[in-house]
Order: C-alpha cells, then sequence, then structure tokens
C-alpha cells in the first residue's frame, strides 16, 4: 500500500483556468505521493486535461499553487515542469515526426561532444538500450517516426519520459492507440515505475483500466473536482456514477 | 518504408545506389542538372560547358545559393521571407555608403585596408539586426511570416533607394571586389592546393563517420562502397576544380598585371583563373550551414520545429527564440549575398537584388525543402539555385526570348514540385 502519510510528492492546491468565460478548471485541488497512481477521470472536456497541463507547463494557471515535496513551485512554460522531473506523456505524443527516435528521446536535452555538437551515435546508442528494457521489438531507429506503428511511437513517447529519471509522470490516455499486448507492456510498466517511487498522474477514460493501475482516482465533472476515491473501496459502478452524475458516494472519499 | 519493401524485387543497379546509401532525390537533382547541361550544349554546338560558361554559371549563381541555404530554415520552421531581395539591396546599399561616403568622410582614404572590412562587417551586422528584427515581429508578436517580410519587401527596398538617393554607388573599393567572382580567383596552384585539402577532407569525413558507426557497434556499409564513395567525391572536386583553372585570363590582362609590376611578359604565358573567392565564401557557408542543420541543437531545434511546433515548445525548446535566430541568419546571409552580388558588379545599383526573393525560394523548393517544414537540405537548395541560374543563362545563350526565358522558369518551378509530390508518395515519404 502507498504510504500516505508524509509530505505528498505533488501538491495541485485551488486551482481555476479560464479560457474567455468558461471555467474549464474550477478550484480543484489533487495531491499525489511518491509511489502511488493517481486516476483522473471525468468526460471529454470535464478538464483533467487542462489541469495536468498546468503541472507539465503547457498551459499557466489563472489561480492556485502547485507544491512539490511541500515546497511551492512555480511552473510556467515546460522547461520548469522538466527543471521539477515532472515528465509528460501527451496524448498526441509531441513526437517530431521528421526525426528519428534518438533525436526525439533526447529532444531538448541533446548529448553533446565536448566540441558542443550533437553526439547522434551516443544517443542512438543509448535509445538502443532503453528500447531494449522497454520494447525489445522495436528496431526502427534509423527511420523518421512518422514510419512507425502507434505502439513503436508510443514506446518512444515513454522511453522519452522515463529515461530522464522523472519523480513525477503525467500519463494523458497512453493506452489509447494501443492494441492488447501493448496496453499489458504499459500497465506493466506503470507497476515498475511504482516500485521505484515515481508519482503518477493516469488521465483515462477506460474505468476498468482505473481500477487495475491507480490507487487513487480523482473525477472531474465541468471543471470541478466531484471527489477523490480509493480506488479498492469502491466499484466500477460508483466511479462511474461519479462521472455521470456527478454524484459522490459518501462513505468512500479519501 | 515502401523503399525499403520494394528494394527486394528491384534491379541490381538500384541495389548499388542501396549499399552506396545515396539520397535517391539528390540523384534525381542531378540527373535534372545533368540533363540541362547537355541538352545546352547541344543546343548551343558545345558553348555551354566550356570553362569560360561553368566559372560564370558558378560566379552568376553564388548570390541567390548563399540566401538559399538560409532559406531552407526559414521554410523548414514554416515560415516565409519574402524579403530577402530588398534586405539584400539594403545591406548592399549600406556597404556601398559605408565605404565611399562614411569612411572616407572619417578620414579614411580611398585604398585603405580597412575600408572593406569596415563595410562588411557593418553590413552583416545590419544584415542580421534586421532579420532579427523580422524574427521578433514573426516569433514574438506572432505576425505572420508572410505579412512581416511582404511589408519588409517594399520597405527595405526602398530604404535601399533612400539611403542611396537612388544613385548607383562606385566604384567599390577593390579589396571588396575581389569576393565578386573574377575579380578575385585563386590561381591554378592555389586552387589545386584547396582541392587536394577538400578531397582529403572528404575522404577523412567518410572514414569518420564509418569508425563512428563501428565504435558503437551499428551495421556499416562494405569496405568497397565506402572506396567508391571517396573516389567519387575526389573525382567530382578535382574535375571541378580542374575546369575553373583551365579557363585561361586573357593574355591582354596578364600583359598589363605585368607591366604594372615593370616585367615583360613571357612568350606563350597562360594562367588560369582558378577557384573565384566568391566560391570559397559559398563553399564556406555550405559547409558551416550543414554542419548547424546536422550537428548543432540549434539545427535539432530547427528541424523539430518544422516537424511538429507543439512537440517542440513541449519538449522546452524556445520556440519564438529560435524564429529571431533563424531570420537572424537569414539576414546575415543577405548580407553576404549583397556582398558578392555588388563586388560582383563593381558597384551598388539601385535594383540589385529585383526579384531574387522569388529565385531563393524557388532554388530551395527545386532543392528539395518541403513548404509544410521539416524537410530539407542545405547541398539541395545549392544544387537548386545551380539548376535555375543554369536554365537562365542556358536560354540566354541560346537566344530565347527575354519573357519565355521566365515562362519556363516559373513552369520549371511548378513541375519541379509536382515531381517531389509524387516522388514523396511513392516512397510513401510523406
Amino acid at each position: 500500500m502507498v504510504d500516505r502519510t508524509g509530505t505528498p510528492l505533488v501538491e495541485m492546491r485551488d486551482v481555476s483556468v479560464s479560457f474567455g468565460g468558461i471555467k474549464a478548471v474550477d478550484h480543484v485541488t489533487v495531491d499525489l505521493f511518491p509511489g502511488e497512481v493517481v486516476g483522473l477521470l471525468g468526460h471529454n472536456g470535464a478538464g483533467k486535461s487542462t489541469l495536468i497541463k498546468c503541472l507539465s507547463g503547457a498551459y499557466k494557471m489563472d489561480a492556485g499553487e502547485i507544491y512539490i515535496d511541500g515546497e511551492l513551485v512555480d511552473i510556467q512554460n515546460p522547461r520548469d515542469a522538466r527543471a521539477q522531473n515532472i515528465e509528460t506523456i501527451y496524448q498526441t505524443l509531441a513526437l517530431a515526426d521528421n526525426l528519428d527516435a534518438a533525436s526525439n528521446l533526447f529532444l531538448g536535452r541533446e548529448l553533446v561532444t565536448p566540441l558542443g555538437f550533437v553526439n547522434d551515435a551516443q544517443m542512438e546508442a543509448e535509445t538502443r538500450k532503453i528500447m531494449g528494457r522497454l520494447n525489445s521489438n522495436f528496431k526502427k531507429f534509423k527511420d523518421p517516426v512518422k514510419a512507425l506503428s502507434g505502439g513503436q511511437r508510443q514506446s518512444v513517447a515513454i522511453a522519452r519520459a522515463v529515461y530522464f529519471n522523472a519523480r513525477i509522470l503525467i500519463m494523458d490516455e497512453p493506452t489509447a492507440a494501443l492494441g492488447p499486448q501493448e496496453t499489458q507492456m504499459v500497465a506493466e510498466l506503470i507497476n515498475q515505475l511504482k516500485e521505484q517511487g515515481i508519482g503518477i498522474f493516469l488521465i483515462e477514460h477506460d474505468v476498468h483500466s482505473v481500477m487495475d493501475l491507480c490507487d487513487r482516482a480523482s473525477v472531474m465533472k465541468n471543471g470541478q473536482l466531484v471527489g477523490t476515491v480509493n480506488v479498492d473501496e469502491v466499484t466500477d459502478e460508483d466511479i462511474l456514477s461519479m462521472i455521470i452524475l456527478g454524484k459522490n458516494p459518501e462513505a468512500a472519499t479519501a | 518504408m515502401a523503399d525499403a519493401s520494394a528494394s527486394g524485387a528491384s534491379t541490381g543497379r538500384k541495389n548499388i545506389l542501396k549499399t552506396l546509401e545515396f539520397d535517391t532525390r539528390l540523384l534525381g537533382m542531378v540527373g535534372a542538372f545533368i540533363l540541362v547541361c547537355i541538352v545546352f550544349n547541344i543546343l548551343t554546338d558545345g558553348r555551354f560547358l566550356t570553362p569560360r560558361n561553368v566559372f560564370n554559371l558558378t560566379i552568376q549563381t553564388v548570390s541567390v545559393a548563399i540566401m538559399a541555404t538560409g532559406m531552407v530554415f526559414v521554410i523548414v520552421t514554416r515560415q516565409i521571407d519574402l524579403s530577402v531581395g530588398s534586405l539584400l539591396a539594403t545591406c548592399s546599399a549600406i556597404m556601398a555608403m559605408t565605404q565611399t561616403q562614411i569612411l572616407p568622410s572619417m578620414g579614411i582614404d580611398y585604398g585603405s585596408g580597412l575600408i572593406a572590412p569596415v563595410a562588411i562587417i557593418v553590413g552583416l551586422v545590419s544584415g542580421g539586426l534586421i532579420g532579427a528584427f523580422h524574427g521578433w515581429l514573426v516569433g514574438y508578436l506572432t505576425i505572420p511570416a508572410f505579412i512581416v517580410t511582404l511589408g519588409g519587401l517594399l520597405v527595405w527596398r526602398n530604404v535601399a533607394w533612400y539611403l542611396t538617393n537612388g544613385q548607383t554607388i562606385g566604384p567599390l573599393d577593390d579589396n571588396f571586389q575581389l569576393l565578386g567572382g573574377i575579380g578575385g580567383t585563386m590561381g591554378e596552384t592555389g586552387s589545386w592546393i584547396f582541392g587536394a585539402i577538400a578531397v582529403v577532407a572528404a575522404a577523412y569525413a567518410i572514414w569518420q563517420a564509418r569508425r563512428a558507426r563501428i565504435a558503437h557497434e551499428f551495421p556499416v556499409k562494405p569496405i568497397w562502397a565506402e572506396f567508391v564513395l571517396m573516389a567519387l567525391s575526389a573525382a567530382l572536386i578535382l574535375g571541378f576544380i580542374a575546369t575553373l583553372n583551365a579557363y585561361d585570363v586573357p593574355s591582354r590582362v596578364l600583359a598589363r598585371s605585368f607591366e604594372a609590376r615593370g616585367e615583360v611578359m613571357p612568350e606563350g604565358f597562360t594562367q588560369g583563373y582558378g577557384i573565384p573567392f566568391s566560391v570559397l565564401l559559398l563553399i564556406a557557408v555550405a559547409v558551416i550551414m550543414t554542419l548547424v542543420a546536422r550537428r548543432t541543437r540549434l539545427g535539432r531545434y530547427i528541424f523539430a520545429t518544422g516537424g511538429n511546433p507543439d512537440a517542440a515548445e513541449l519538449s522546452g525548446i524556445n520556440t519564438r527564440m529560435l524564429t529571431v535566430k533563424v531570420f537572424a541568419i537569414m539576414g546575415v546571409l543577405c548580407a553576404l549575398a549583397g556582398l558578392v552580388a555588388s563586388a560582383r558588379l563593381s558597384f551598388h545599383s539601385n535594383d540589385i537584388g529585383t526579384l531574387d526573393e522569388l529565385r531563393v525560394i524557388a532554388a530551395a523548393v527545386i532543392g528539395g525543402t518541403a513548404l509544410a517544414g521539416g524537410i530539407g537540405t542545405i547541398y539541395g537548395a545549392i544544387l537548386g539555385a545551380l539548376i535555375m541560374q543554369s536554365l537562365q543563362s542556358g536560354m540566354a545563350m541560346v537566344g530565347v526570348d527575354a519573357p519565355f526565358q521566365n515562362i519556363v522558369v516559373g513552369g520549371v518551378l511548378v513541375l519541379a514540385v509536382l515531381i517531389d509530390i509524387i516522388y514523396r508518395k511513392r516512397t510513401g515519404d510523406a
């Protein structure tokens, strides 16, 4: 079980984001402990992606605070998030299609030679190493990533998040484009990362994968937090009614 | 992808090309270039491929080719720059005014060794600043590059006019003119030495790439393939230099230079021009820009941003600053091109660089730069500039009427892009 007695790894406190007149995220508070997987659920447009993009630096919050290890941090852009060891796997994968796997993996953090030139050979070697661990079927190191299948592209996106020793990992529907075997691979990886003490925010549509993978689930509806529950204290019907009706099962609130 | 699956069933000739790891698109362009040369050579009864014409063709290409290398970066990042011809004119005007009016008024007289370097530095800095300003408008104020540089097209053309009152400014400084082409060449011996260095450098680069692959236990080409590549590059380099060296300086010019030194020219003395300094400058620009594109973070970010701007931003790349840098590079290259163009004419004229924006964009696009962004090569753009210039001067030699020349060039641009689209569909390299 996850130990939740100490300081949370991440705490997003009272976060609000508006686009024009619409409140996409309305005073939401969520937290995450080391070695924990917290699922973020809700309909399309419930605000879960917007909320999490404040943590990854893609959006700026209008109000609210983010604490990491109990300390207030200021995340203005993706560079700030990376500096806090926050890595994100976006739903769109955020890959540059015209570059190969190694260039994508190291994008923004290239390995360089002493002369300051990018060290492609070393980056490819490192990519081969980590791919051997994550997805040993991966062979297309020379091709631009647009030539890869959905699963292979996903492996590149995951490898990028894992390689740089993330402490906080954000996964936005990591299995949406994957077949059963690759979905299994992602599930195993999530469990592996948990054991290493990494905290994971998992945005998911599928209630069953949330029940399988997550320790807690935070449900959002219309920009507001419906509630956060311990997954093993509720049934999937409870979670579904939170998503659809916005009804909080009182007994199980964590 | 389709490429790899098709290769099993393809002919032996294609397999040789695959073993050598040639870029098939590059081969297509080289093929087109050779075809253009042969056709014009037949139509002109062999006058097209004389050393003299090859020499002229080369120095006429330099100015557009220099700018085309920068345009590759601009187009790869999904931007466009319509102002390069006007920016060239402004930089040329600034350099001309600096050397003919401003420096002499500060007490640095004609013929002073300071004039050329100071004028060139002033020009390059101006080009870089104006380019950076364009980049700032595009990147930080998010005005579309099309609009910023369309405005720039008008603004800088007329800034050049204002600076010079519309007058032709010249003659330019003698040292400055060395970079114009025929005004400054390396001579035969110097050219051969340069050629030898280039051959060794090419062979070393091929060998070094192979060693790096072996060190990381990656598959390598068969050793004979490497030697074929080295031999090919050596033949190309030395053939080019032999051609330029074969263009002899007219004997009257030689006799005059001997007279100037108070000597008498020996009977039967000849001397070739060799590599023009402007071509040397283009080679240097090409090498540096290729290094930037392939071996630096800046180049990696340029291509990543072109491939997927959102991914680049999310990877922590400052894409706004990147835009400023790309346009600043373009500005510096416009100044360099302005230097070569005005030095070749030996004066600054009010219409210098007119329509160059179209030639430069056409060169980059014919050279395989995709307007959708993310794809493009420096050598392709230079080859594209060479093909355009060959068409233009070939048609002039054949005696094609001026309107038809431009009609053909316009048609070729559209056709080249169509062929590129078909090629990409075939290879699945969309």
